[in-house]
């Protein structure tokens, strides 16, 4: 019933016919399960609500509060939780972003776990004094005497198919650029269980953000035990010797079928590596496969310029100089705000990818 | 550098003062400062009690049947104006239908529908002068419908043709219209709020005649953007209506959850600005209290809060459920008792301006119109890929040229994936 509940809403949240994402049609593929042991079939909504739940149950400090939260939220990601936790745990605060990061900073400092949830990161910006000035430094200028280390925030992102200029964006570019706190960003169901529970335990503030097309569009086996997946370590996705394929997010799903597309129509070997972490990013992984195949193509869904990619650029031929082959190829969003109508062409799809491995290959 | 100085010197000023209040007896003076209020040794004079306060009441005029409860509270407006006014709420709310219609057929992504709090939208856009400048929330549409915006451009925002006057780059019901002075809808909440006194401000400044009305939530009123807004329109005196639409429900949050104090007209005594409470469901009482905020906003050339009572009879929108959330039986009371539009109509067949016939043949002629703007707005072609690009600035600088190019190449190299066909 509640299954069928969140799939209501979410399908009336973005439409009837979900996901109408691309021309090209790509869909989630269900990967094999990061740990051993017992599974079950989980979407990413709901292996999002498991790893909230197992952090509610193992201690007893933990929260959860947001706009909308106590209800399940309007993704449906907290469903359930204030029926087990009680309303002193999982509640809605007032609508306001800033005053649910500011909160969320006190009750991390006071020792609590802070797991605070922003409707859509399109509207974190009010948050973003509390981000920038307070939650990012608030260890540095108290050298660690105090500090908000238990502060989570999720937030869903991205592209969905018709959420237009204020439900699609990608924010992690501005994030990026703030020394203090963590950002994360999970590709799937069960890297976003084993991610989501790292970035609630570590020690620093972390920003997690949540590809919301694939909240009902990935499902795949998820294990049920309580686990966690290394923060700060990228992973490599597939093994190849032409292209090093760098993305994160929901774009992986894209950077697949363009890496398959290159094998099967140019026979290029693509490496395709998920950086999972966006700060502090895991250089070694990215430097020593480039080094490797001499070739990079990035791409993320927020605008091309100064965009994460262009961090990841700089760092490469800097590293790398000697082993290029090519000039590194930005895969991203245009220099515009997200254009409802325009989507198909704004974003970074397959053949826009498969295009840039084209050019790096053939240069 | 003689800022800081005033600022020491204040600074010892306060302090003479206090040393003042506590040493009088040593000769000086034990009156209170020059600026702010007496003292007291009386903690309960000093004391801002919750008991002391009753909830402020609710100004009506008509019954819920639609009865003119005092004749002297008669805002004395022309027949044919009020038949307007019922005419425009029965287009909205039919537009409404349909378009919630076409959201679940699939012929459009998104729709919010204005279902129970129509009377805010007339009674208070027939109080204001036509060029007074509307900053919208996104719940507002009636306003614009009573300033002439046709259910033809409604219907082509919500489908995105190319004959959206933002080229289809913004999700359904972000309308907005130069013509009938009204901004463009952003969906982020609060953010318009701020900027209403910054225009009225310049309003003032130009000697013009106008003034700015601001509508948003009680969800909304809880941002950090609200409290800026009042707090600015108040102190620079700006010329702008604060017109709160206070629905009971922030998508799923009830307004016990958003605020603790008694709404949000008493809000106005906080910030030194006038403030009512009306009747979000009474046309003809939102109508009175707009106009007499409109009368000392232009005359004082100072803000007003007006918050209206209504409820949100739908859902927040096509993306909830509220039945997952509201209680039904609530809905179903305001929908009985409440309903503005049946209160409306009440009131003009007590004054024999309106009948069963008449009311068939508005519904009739309206739905045929909705009809056949929705079956021509979906024929049409989506706005022109050039569009993607244009308004990013006045002119698009060079790079902006030439990613133009580059999709124009990829979508000429790889044509099966790109759905250039239903672009103008």
């Amino acid at each position: 019933m509640a299954g069928r509940l969140a799939r209501s809403l979410l399908q009336r949240r973005f439409g009837q016919r979900l996901p109408v994402r691309l021309a090209s049609g790509e869909a989630y593929v269900p990967e094999k399960p990061p740990v051993e042991g017992k599974t079950e079939n989980m979407k990413l909504v709901h292996a999002i609500n498991n790893a909230l739940d197992i952090a509610m149950e193992t201690d007893s400090t933990a929260a959860i509060f947001g706009e909308d939260v106590g209800f399940g939220g309007v993704f449906r990601c907290s469903a359930n939780l204030r029926d087990k936790y009680g309303s002193n745990r999982v509640f809605n605060t007032p609508l306001s972003e800033q005053g649910i990061v500011g909160f969320g900073i006190g009750l991390a400092t006071q020792g609590s776990t802070a797991i605070a949830e922003i409707q859509f990161a399109d509207y974190i910006h009010p948050a973003f004094d509390q981000v920038v000035n307070e939650a990012a430094k608030y260890r540095y200028r108290s050298a660690s005497h105090y500090h908000c280390g238990p502060l989570t925030v999720r937030a869903p992102y991205g592209a969905v198919g018709h959420g237009g200029h204020y439900h699609s964006q990608s924010v992690e570019g501005f994030y990026a650029h703030v020394p203090g706190i963590k950002v994360v960003i999970p590709r799937g169901p069960s890297q976003a269980k084993g991610l989501l529970l790292a970035s609630i335990r570590d020690q620093n503030p972390v920003f997690f953000f949540e590809p919301k097309w694939l909240y009902q569009a990935a499902a795949e086996e998820v294990p049920v035990a309580d686990y966690e997946l290394p923060l700060s370590k990228a992973e490599i996705l597939q093994s190849g010797s032409d292209v090093t394929v760098l993305g994160y997010g929901s774009q992986i799903q894209i950077l697949r079928q363009a890496c398959e597309m290159a094998q099967s129509e140019l026979g290029v070997s693509c490496e395709l590596i998920d950086l999972r972490t966006i700060l502090p990013w895991d250089e070694d992984t990215v430097i020593q496969s480039v080094c490797k195949t001499g070739r990079l193509v990035v791409s993320h869904e927020a605008p091309l310029t100064a965009g994460f990619g262009a961090e990841l650029a700089a760092t490469v031929q800097a590293e790398c100089f000697n082993h290029l082959e090519a000039p590194i190829q930005r895969v991203c969003g245009w220099d515009t705000p997200f254009p409802l109508i325009f989507e198909p062409f704004y974003i970074p799809n397959k053949v826009r990818c498969f295009d840039a491995i084209r050019t790096v290959v053939d240069y | 550098m003689a800022a800081g100085a005033a600022r020491l010197v204040g600074r010892l000023g306060l302090l003479v003062g206090r040393r003042a209040r506590n040493y009088g007896r040593m000769g000086y003076s034990d009156s209170a400062p020059s600026r702010g209020p007496e003292y007291t040794t009386d903690l309960a004079e000093a004391t801002v009690s919750l008991t002391s306060k009753q909830p402020l009441p609710v100004y009506r005029v008509l019954s819920a049947g639609g009865e003119m409860l005092d004749p002297s509270q008669d805002p004395g407006l022309p027949g044919e104006t009020v038949v307007r006014m019922y005419e425009k709420m029965v287009g909205l709310c039919q537009v409404d239908q349909q378009l919630y219609k076409a959201q679940r057929m699939g012929l459009i992504s998104f729709y919010m529908t204005s279902y129970g709090e129509e009377a805010t939208h007339f009674g208070s856009a027939a109080a204001l002068h036509e060029k007074d400048m509307v900053y919208a929330q996104y719940r507002e549409p009636g306003v614009l419908l009573w300033r002439g915006f046709s259910l033809d451009q409604m219907v082509d925002q919500c489908f995105n043709n190319r004959h959206d006057l933002a080229h289809g780059r913004q999700m359904p019901v972000h309308y907005g219209s130069p013509e009938h002075y009204f901004q463009f809808i952003s969906s982020p909440l609060a953010t318009q709020m701020p900027q209403a006194p910054g225009y009225a401000h310049g309003l003032k400044q130009a000697g013009s005649d106008n003034c700015v009305i601001v509508y948003f939530g009680d969800g909304a009123a809880q941002e950090g953007d609200a409290h800026a807004a009042m707090n600015f329109a108040a102190t620079l005196k700006c010329p702008v209506i604060f017109f709160c639409r206070n629905n009971g429900y922030a998508i799923s949050t009830p307004v016990e959850e958003n605020y603790k104090g008694d709404g949000l007209a008493q809000r106005a005594l906080g910030y030194g600005m006038e403030g009512y409470r009306v009747d979000g469901n009474d046309v003809l009482a939102v109508y009175n209290v707009t106009k007499k905020a409109r009368e000392l906003v232009v005359d004082e050339g100072a803000p007003v809060l007006i918050e209206a009572m209504t409820y949100r009879l739908g859902s927040h929108s096509t993306s909830d459920d509220q039945t997952g959330y509201q209680d039904m039986s609530e809905v179903k009371d305001w929908r009985e008792r409440y309903f503005p539009r049946d209160r409306l109509r009440g009131y003009l067949q007590s004054q024999g301006l309106w009948d069963q016939e008449k009311e068939d043949e508005l519904v009739s002629v309206t739905n045929e119109t909705i009809r056949s703007a929705i079956k021509r707005a979906r024929a049409e072609k989506k706005p022109s890929l050039e569009h993607m690009f244009t308004d990013v600035y006045d002119v698009p600088p060079l790079r902006l040229r030439r990613q133009k190019e580059e999709v124009q190449a990829m979508v000429a190299k790889y044509p099966e994936h790109f759905p250039t066909a239903s672009h103008e």
